[in-house]
């Protein structure tokens, strides 16, 4: 393996959007180390899924872009893809979570339904 | 048009998929532009098969504002949720669960707002009672419900109702 041969400012471009989104990624998964309970951790992998993921392909794209000389977008169907399924995941674990801990009767989820919020 | 239509039942999901099929194959060449329609036209009828609601998409306009919203709060939630993961043990421990009336009632606007509320980091779609049309969320910074409820019927539900209904 050779690191590609890039100009100094597409260097730095694509150095720079690869650290900021492996750091969020990072970020968010001590998200899951440092929150409380089952719950709160359910939002820490969306940071890597959506900020983390974004600065990521866009270091790609410039990279890739310039590597061969003609934009390269195809990375927004990774983001895309990406935006459309981790929800399902996510949303899946919470209901299955909450079902359980009212089964269980667990103190993280709350008995019945809290009260719609009115303005 | 009906002919158009017995053909082809899905024009726009049609164009969808040859794109997507064009994208990731990184050509613009006869064969594949012929394979991808060739996939997008299976596509479409397995469509058919799955019979899926009527959906109308309106106002281009506001799709394109809901879009530039979402990107918006999705890097401000982040940074949100980040400096609470990083920050004292106190400010870590206020989530909690809350209800909100939606107006909302497309399904396929739900989906959309299922999508928006989970993939920003700090609210996260638990489950939503149709018949009373009632949403609980989790939210990881529950300071003010209410400020919840504002942001989520002003910033999104007004203009989804506005695509879908």
């Amino acid at each position: 393996m050779s690191a590609p041969d890039l100009p100094l400012w597409a260097a730095i471009l694509v150095s720079f959007f690869l650290v900021a989104g492996a750091l969020v990624t990072l970020l968010g998964s001590i998200g899951l180390w440092r929150l409380p309970d089952f719950y709160a951790r359910l939002h820490a992998p969306s940071l890597g899924a959506t900020l983390g993921t974004g600065l990521i392909l866009v270091a790609s794209m410039i990279c890739f872009s310039v590597l061969q000389g003609r934009p390269l977008v195809h990375e927004v169907l990774i983001g895309l893809f990406v935006t459309i399924t981790t929800p399902v995941t996510l949303m899946l674990l919470a209901s299955a979570s909450l079902y359980r801990d009212r089964v269980e009767g667990n103190d993280a989820a709350p008995k019945k339904d809290p009260p719609p919020t009115e303005l | 048009m009906s002919r158009l239509r017995r053909v082809l039942p899905y024009p726009l999901l049609f164009l969808a998929l040859l794109g997507m099929w064009l994208l990731m194959t990184q050509s613009l060449s006869a064969g594949q532009i012929l394979l991808g329609s060739v996939v997008a036209f299976g596509g479409c009828w397995a469509m058919v098969a799955l019979d899926p609601p009527a959906a109308r998409l309106r106002r281009p306009g506001a799709v394109a504002r809901l879009a530039g919203r979402v990107f918006v709060d999705v890097f401000r939630s982040n940074l949100a949720v980040g400096s609470i993961i990083l920050g004292s043990e106190d400010r870590r421990t206020h989530s909690g669960f809350m209800s909100l009336r939606l107006d909302l009632t497309s399904p396929y606007g739900l989906a959309v707002l299922a999508i928006i509320l989970t993939c920003t980091p700090g609210t996260q779609w638990v489950r939503y009672d149709p018949s009373r049309r009632v949403l609980m969320l989790h939210v990881l910074d529950l300071v003010d419900d209410r400020y919840w409820v504002r942001t989520i019927k002003e910033r999104y539900e007004s203009l989804l109702m506005e695509i879908f209904e």
